[in-house]
């Protein structure tokens, strides 16, 4: 399937760093707003859905060359790996802590390990869509 | 986490290691990194005998699922520490002797000491867990590492099929105990077992107690391997011989015991116990030295003798368990045999491991290990001759080796049980002896036959693969430190008593103790002309007589009818499920979509509408539901109208079309009821399977209207319509049916002060209920793994076929 539409392929540049800058607001967002780690990786997958349409497989993989089955694993492994942290201390599995802290220009900041959960859950949302996207995209 | 857990959970932290010390330390043979840690653990452990040896305990926990009872507890006693010994301490040779065994070049060792060290570390797991949940976490761990360790060969059939044997066995004990576990934690309300053990009375008067006894009995029988599951044992010698040295002699096979020594406290008040694991372990000692005699590999006579010998302490074990049924010390009188199962348990672990790594020798060095090959062997090989002769004769019990030390303790205990009055019939006690002397006869002969048909007799190099020489020097390290131990624990054997033996006999037996005092244990070597004496001098003469005139009367063998051996009952039971299985699984399988939905859903109907008429459920109640507003109304419209036109749609894009609308209405239903996670998730995710199904379009097969019959979508229309009511019924139930108040409140209350969050829904998802979360992930990451597989699979499997053509 060659395409060569050039006006998507023109929005698809400009419109695709602002889908994957609000995805990750979202995803930075989502202990106090709306969003979070699935919303993130999903709206991420979705930028790269619209550069594969926009584009084709190959030129796609030449930009984001990632082995999407690595990136679940990694994601699985980070989840796991906060939750098993809280066994160091003591806690019971899947414990979180937090704590706000004082840093320039942002002022009072909150920082999660529930962050470090959700970026495994952000990173398994992006390489399950993408595997499931390009193995079916590729058996053409 | 204390020290304790980082030793038990050590084996487990260098296996992730290894892979990488492989790869990167590549003339280094993988072994000798491992080596180590089994030795570190073993001195670790020898300092806890200060502590056990006085009776005192050490117990450290680590919470887990405490709102369960779940606790990684661990717990160092007697028993459990003679345990931890073995298992590292043996270990540890065994790793040595492997360094030797395995050729680098040939074999995969980086997953032979994974699957060693997660073997290790879940064994360790086992013998000192107090927490019975946590206990059988580790026990199916072992289960499993055996397996894998068993296939290690996995391209020889035989090891694939011993493994899988090996596996349904002890997977079924291991399943029957999770049964017993749970069962008595119904009696108990506890997991922790020195709990379970204080509370042994009101077990006993349970009237779950006899199933509970033999749902664990099953799990210890099964892993232990006595009749009748001990037919995995000897094919589970497919395993390299340090496997088998060191699973099926020295540790694992010895679980079982572990579990009956253990739970000892809490089921032998009753006589059903101390029937059964007596019983069964005296027909296992009979039957295994029985066959074992006709066995021609030597891996297989060993392998038989294991049986045995594991039946014989099953059967002291059960004898000794009388002790407390009479609540008694009375001068040693019946836990002698308590001390003989705890000494042979130590005895058996030095004679079988030193002859498993003999038998590993003979094998690499002359290639086969059938007896009928081969002989005279004395001559090339002297160091590994005497190393047999030491094991052998340790393992008939003849003098001063410590074999002769504990069977002359097991007669004793035997005999005893012929006294008890608690077997209610005088004459079927005395059964125990006499079956017992009549397996150590065959104990003797198949020793004897061992050793002296491998290495005496006429030399037959024409059959044998390579020419026969003495082992290097590292193969030999092992089995000369295990044969010395055997000489040393023969000739002193107090050394054991008060340090090793009297705490494991103290955890066996508690409730015989009081505060701070200790068994007395003293062997002997000499006790005058007693009975246990003329019943050895009887083994030894009748065992000569026996082996001298052996063609005369082996016939025996072949007249035992071949299809009533239990391994046809095995292989045809096998057989038969696989047949029953496939018949079944075809007559559903049919690999047609809408079948497989059509299944589902009448199923769904079938259970969800009984639920709802029996349990009188349902339930219509408008008192408390908000007004219905315009824009509602026009989403439903829309919605219902777009469904409804996908069931008339002439093309596909049409219809993903449509139903991509449906799904953009959900979305903002959720935004009308102010739910803007859920209409952000559910907008993008309409997005991209809408993308994904344009994707797919191309494949996708043109929509043909007439091929089904009009009953057919007549069935469709029915079931389908009868999905709606059921949802739409449930759905107004549910809303209907306040049986209590709503969980939300908590979360509104705690999202700020527990979790420091404002988004109530994120804050549920990785914070109160993450655990959910990471599960959904995961099956999110097996799905996406399924389906690259289906895809990638079929299309390499297209191009072989290409390839073929």
């Amino acid at each position: 399937m060659k395409t060569n539409d050039v006006i998507l392929q023109t929005v698809t540049k400009f419109t695709l760093f602002v889908i994957i800058l609000f995805s990750i607001h979202l995803f930075f967002a989502g202990h106090y707003y709306p969003g979070g780690g699935f919303i993130g990786g999903l709206m991420t997958s979705g930028a790269i859905v619209l550069l594969l349409l926009a584009f084709d497989i190959k030129t796609v993989k030449m930009i984001l060359p990632f082995d999407y089955i690595k990136v679940v694993a990694v994601g699985l492994l980070i989840a796991i790996g906060t939750g098993a942290g809280a066994l160091f201390f003591n806690m019971p599995f899947l414990t979180h802590a937090y704590t706000y802290v004082y840093l320039p220009l942002l002022g009072k900041t909150s920082l999660h390990t529930a962050v470090l959960f959700d970026t495994g859950v952000f990173l398994v949302v992006i390489g399950v869509t993408m595997t499931i996207i390009q193995t079916i995209g590729e058996s053409e | 986490m204390s020290l304790l857990h980082l030793a038990v959970l050590s084996p487990l932290l260098l296996a992730i290691l290894i892979p990488f010390l492989h790869k990167y330390f590549k003339n280094i043979h993988t072994g000798w990194f491992l080596l180590p840690l089994p030795a570190v653990l073993f001195a670790y452990f020898l300092q806890f005998i200060s502590t056990t040896s006085h009776g005192g305990t050490e117990m450290e926990t680590v919470p887990w699922i405490s709102s369960l009872g779940i606790d990684f507890t661990l717990k160092v006693d007697g028993l459990g520490l003679l345990f931890a010994l073995l298992i590292t301490g043996i270990g540890a040779l065994v790793v040595l002797y492997s360094i030797y065994y395995l050729n680098p070049d040939k074999e995969k060792l980086n997953t032979f000491y994974v699957y060693l060290l997660l073997f290790m570390g879940a064994m360790l797991g086992v013998v000192l867990s107090d927490n019975l949940i946590v206990l059988y976490t580790f026990w199916e761990l072992t289960s499993f590492s055996s397996f894998l360790l068993i296939g290690y060969w996995n391209h020889r059939e035989r090891s694939r099929y011993g493994a899988q044997k090996s596996m349904l066995i002890t997977v079924f004990g291991g399943l029957s105990m999770l049964g017993g576990i749970l069962m008595l934690y119904i009696i108990t309300g506890t997991f922790s077992i020195s709990e379970t053990i204080q509370m042994s009375n009101e077990v006993v008067n349970h009237p779950l107690f006899t199933a509970t006894l033999i749902l664990f009995l099953l799990g210890a029988f099964t892993k232990s391997a006595q009749f009748p599951f001990h037919i995995w044992l000897p094919d589970a010698m497919e395993a390299p011989t340090p496997v088998s040295a060191y699973l099926h002699s020295a540790t694992m096979v010895k679980a079982g015991i572990y579990l009956v020594a253990r739970m000892t406290p809490v089921f032998a008040h009753s006589d059903i116990w101390v029937w059964l694991v007596a019983g069964v372990g005296v027909i296992t000692l009979f039957w295994g030295s029985f066959s074992a005699v006709k066995q021609t590999d030597l891996k297989a006579i060993l392998a038989f003798s294991t049986v045995s010998q594991l039946g014989m302490i099953m059967s002291l074990l059960g004898a000794g368990a009388a002790a407390l049924h009479y609540g008694t010390i009375k001068d040693g009188y019946y836990i002698v045999a308590v001390t003989a199962a705890v000494f042979h348990l130590i005895n058996h672990a030095t004679f079988k491991g030193s002859l498993f790594m003999v038998t590993g020798i003979i094998d690499h060095e002359t290639g086969t290990r059938d007896i009928r090959k081969l002989g005279g062997l004395m001559n090339f090989m002297p160091i590994t001759f005497t190393l047999a002769i030491i094991g052998t004769f340790s393992m008939a019990g003849i003098p001063p080796f410590n074999g002769f030390l504990s069977k002359e303790m097991f007669f004793t205990g035997m005999l005893r049980v012929a006294e008890m009055d608690i077997f209610n019939m005088d004459t079927w006690g005395i059964l125990f002896p006499i079956i017992a002397w009549t397996a150590s006869v065959f104990t003797f002969l198949y020793s004897m036959m061992y050793v002296f048909k491998t290495f005496t007799g006429k030399y037959q190099p024409e059959k044998l693969e390579k020419k026969p020489h003495e082992a290097p020097i590292g193969m030999l390290i092992s089995p000369v430190i295990l044969a010395s131990l055997v000489i040393i624990f023969g000739i002193f054997p107090n050394v054991l008593s008060h340090n090793i033996i009297s705490p494991a006999m103290g955890s066996i037996l508690p409730s015989l103790l009081e505060n701070g005092e200790g068994f007395d244990v003293h062997i002997t070597h000499w006790h005058g002309p007693t009975a246990e004496l003329f019943m050895t001098i009887g083994v030894i003469t009748i065992g000569i007589l026996l082996y001298k005139f052996m063609p005369k009367w082996t016939g025996v063998y072949r007249k035992f009818p071949e299809r009533l051996a239990l391994n046809r009952f095995y292989d045809r039971g096998l057989e038969l499920m696989e047949i029953t299985s496939r018949n079944i699984t075809r007559s559903y399988m049919t690999g047609f979509i809408r079948t497989y939905l059509v299944y589902i859903f009448s199923f769904f109907i079938l259970a969800l509408a009984s639920t709802l008429i029996f349990k009188d459920a349902f339930k219509l109640d408008f008192s408390n539901v908000a007004p219905i507003r315009f824009f509602e109304v026009v989403l439903v419209l829309i919605m219902a109208v777009s469904a409804i036109t996908i069931l008339f749609a002439k093309s596909r894009l049409t219809s993903i079309i449509l139903l991509g609308a449906v799904g953009y209405t959900v979305a903002l239903f959720f935004v009308l009821f102010r739910a803007p996670d859920l209409a952000l998730t559910q907008l993008v995710i309409e997005t991209v399977s809408v993308a994904l199904f344009l994707l797919a379009f191309y494949h996708l097969p043109q929509i043909r209207r007439n091929e089904e019959r009009i009953r057919f979508r007549a069935t469709n229309a029915l079931i389908s319509i009868g999905v709606g009511a059921i949802v739409t019924m449930i759905a107004l139930s549910a809303h209907s049916n306040k049986m209590f108040g709503s969980i939300s409140e908590y979360y509104v209350e705690n999202t700020y002060k527990k979790a420091g969050g404002e988004n109530m829904v994120n804050v549920i998802l990785v914070d109160f209920r993450g655990f959910d979360t990471m599960f959904e992930i995961a099956v999110l990451g097996i799905a996406a793994l399924g389906i690259f597989a289906m895809i990638k699979l079929r299309l390499t499997r297209g191009r072989e076929l290409d390839e073929n053509k």
